[in-house]
């Protein structure tokens, strides 16, 4: 390094330290939050250490639901979301995959109109044109399934441009070997490319599984089945249902289950997800 | 664009493999983008029965209206609240953390976890924080004598879901950051700290220049996340309120066609927006283009 550290260090550290609780406080309150008996909220402060209550508040949760708020049990929620996003995951890789192999590897009319399509979806999100695409959605009778759920967010231009970039970098040599030994485009895309591209399909696979599990509005929209509630749009209906009488305890223990699972898939992957936030924006 | 130099020849199979993508892309992606602009030129009946052309009156009507403009301006001062606040305090933490050699990663690991958590949950998690009457920072706020409520007022309304996107958005920045960082040679800095400069110096003169492609990356990339994808953050909390201080557009979008059932003018704020995603987009790819050739 280039000068001795002494004050600076300590300095440095404690802005960090000041930091990491700044970063981590909103989720320590939800778990202490969530382990308190229900009378604990009507007065004065959240607690700050557990009130010996978590494991009936999540039993609770994950067996009945909120009642109040019309909510299912959250492991029904928990298991919805769950098929959402991996149906999104493995639909955008798949479909985009194939797209770049088809852009890479191939000549053919109207290839460039092709890829600008399918560049076009970037500048579309769901967000900016809410009513028709539910419009759509509903003249398809796709409201109230996992069809719905899913199928009308898996274009992805990130991941084919990545899959394109990739497949770039491969070497000329493979595919001609390949040709020479008589291998047809299946076979060199199952046994050469996909092998090849398993790291990166790693990778996206961990961001894409975090924007399946967080979706928000597409679900909200298309949802009026509670049975197919995905958790983190149930939090909203709990807390509309509750506005008089807000049952924290019960909300921030299913606050804790919306949380967990992508932040666990960070945490255990965390160079995938780092690799697969900075190589997407390239 | 470009091919591999030997391609396989062509028949039905390119078109088969785009097929799945393209299909999902019309169907629901620019049919819903053409409707948009189609509906934003008509006006319809109350009850959906008739509809009329009307040109441009549906925008025409939006820029006349205080409610959109004022709408204009929430988002605006949330989107740059918020990426100020989040790029700020992201490029502090980085700067710290690259200086760390034995708990850079720990550091890492404690920073970069709430990418994770939804836009929803992040509002939820602060909106109970900060609830007037049991909230833990209310009640700190309390203590030195401040009189926090964002039901009755606009600005700490405000403050509350510009902290809460920032919150979360700081891991993100971060890693874009930290990763700007030791990209810079140590040379560089080591050089400057010989002939004198000190550490404030070192930074402004060397360091933040340096990093400014990332910069200008991470904020296109901040004003869009704070634009288009903190949705949740208002829906799940605020709604807009009180009166208007939180409605930001794609909220404003969203209010009017599926509570207001206004159709027409939904779908000319859906056009403005799209306008202003592709302008971003442009702008961020136009970047990108740059960056590779230096």
């Amino acid at each position: 390094m280039v000068e001795r550290k002494g004050w600076h260090s300590i300095f440095s550290h404690a802005i960090l330290i000041l930091g990491v609780i700044a970063v981590v406080f909103p989720i320590y309150v939800a778990i202490i939050a969530s382990t308190q008996p229900p009378g604990s909220f009507l007065r004065g402060t959240i607690p700050l250490v557990p009130g010996g209550r978590g494991w009936e508040n999540y039993q609770d949760m994950f067996e009945i639901g909120l009642r109040s708020a019309g909510t299912p049990p959250i492991s029904l929620m928990m298991f919805n979301s769950l098929v959402m996003a991996l149906a999104i995951t493995i639909g955008k890789l798949a479909i985009s995959i194939i797209s770049a192999f088809a852009i890479v590897y191939f000549r053919f009319p109207f290839r460039i109109f092709f890829f600008w399509v399918i560049f076009v979806t970037l500048m579309l999100p769901v967000e900016v044109r809410i009513v028709p695409t539910f419009q759509v959605v509903a003249d398809l009778g796709m409201l109230n399934s996992f069809a719905g759920l899913s199928i009308p967010l898996i274009a992805s231009a990130t991941a084919t441009f990545l899959f394109r970039q990739f497949f770039m970098t491969v070497p000329e040599e493979l595919m001609e070997a390949a040709r020479v030994d008589g291998a047809g485009p299946f076979k060199f895309f199952k046994d050469i490319l996909l092998p090849l591209s398993i790291t990166n399909i790693a990778a996206l696979f961990v961001i894409m599984f975090i924007y399946g599990w967080n979706q928000y509005l597409w679900p909200l929209l298309i949802t009026t089945d509670s049975n197919y509630y995905t958790i983190v749009m149930g939090i909203q209906r709990m807390l509309n249902a509750a506005e008089g009488d807000p049952q924290w305890h019960l909300i921030m223990a299913t606050v804790v289950a919306a949380a967990l699972p992508p932040v666990i898939v960070v945490l255990v992957m965390q160079r995938l997800f780092v690799k697969g936030l900075t190589e997407t924006e390239k | 664009m470009q091919t591999k130099r030997m391609t396989f020849p062509t028949g039905w199979l390119p078109y088969a493999l785009l097929a799945p993508q393209i299909i999902v892309t019309m169907i629901f992606f620019i049919w819903p983008s053409a409707q948009a602009l189609y509906q934003s030129v008509l006006r319809e009946d109350a009850f959906g029965m008739r509809s009329e052309f009307v040109g441009l009156r549906n925008f025409e009507r939006l820029f006349d209206d205080p409610v959109y403009l004022n709408a204009m301006g929430v988002t605006a001062v949330f989107a740059v609240g918020t990426t100020l606040l989040s790029m700020g305090l992201a490029l502090l933490f980085a700067v710290k953390v690259n200086d760390m050699l034995r708990s850079r990663e720990t550091y890492t690991t404690l920073m970069v976890w709430p990418y994770a958590v939804a836009p929803a949950v992040a509002g939820v998690l602060w909106w109970f924080m900060f609830n007037p009457s049991i909230g833990i920072i209310t009640y700190m706020l309390e203590m030195v004598g401040y009189d926090w409520n964002h039901r009755a007022s606009g600005n700490h309304a405000m403050i509350l879901i510009i902290i809460a996107a920032a919150w979360k958005q700081i891991a993100y920045n971060f890693i874009f950051f930290l990763a700007g960082l030791q990209s810079i040679p140590n040379s560089l800095i080591e050089a400057a700290a010989i002939d004198g400069a000190s550490r404030t110096k070192r930074f402004w003169s060397i360091v933040f220049p340096l990093l400014s492609p990332i910069t200008f990356f991470l904020m296109v990339v901040n004003i869009v996340y704070a634009m288009f994808e903190t949705f949740g953050i208002v829906h799940a909390t605020t709604q807009g309120g009180p009166g208007q201080a939180t409605n930001i557009l794609v909220y404003k979008v969203y209010a009017d066609g599926f509570i207001g059932m206004n159709l027409g003018s939904s779908a000319a704020q859906s056009v403005i927006l799209m306008t202003i995603v592709i302008t971003l987009t442009v702008i961020q790819f136009r970047f990108i283009e740059r960056r590779v050739n230096y």
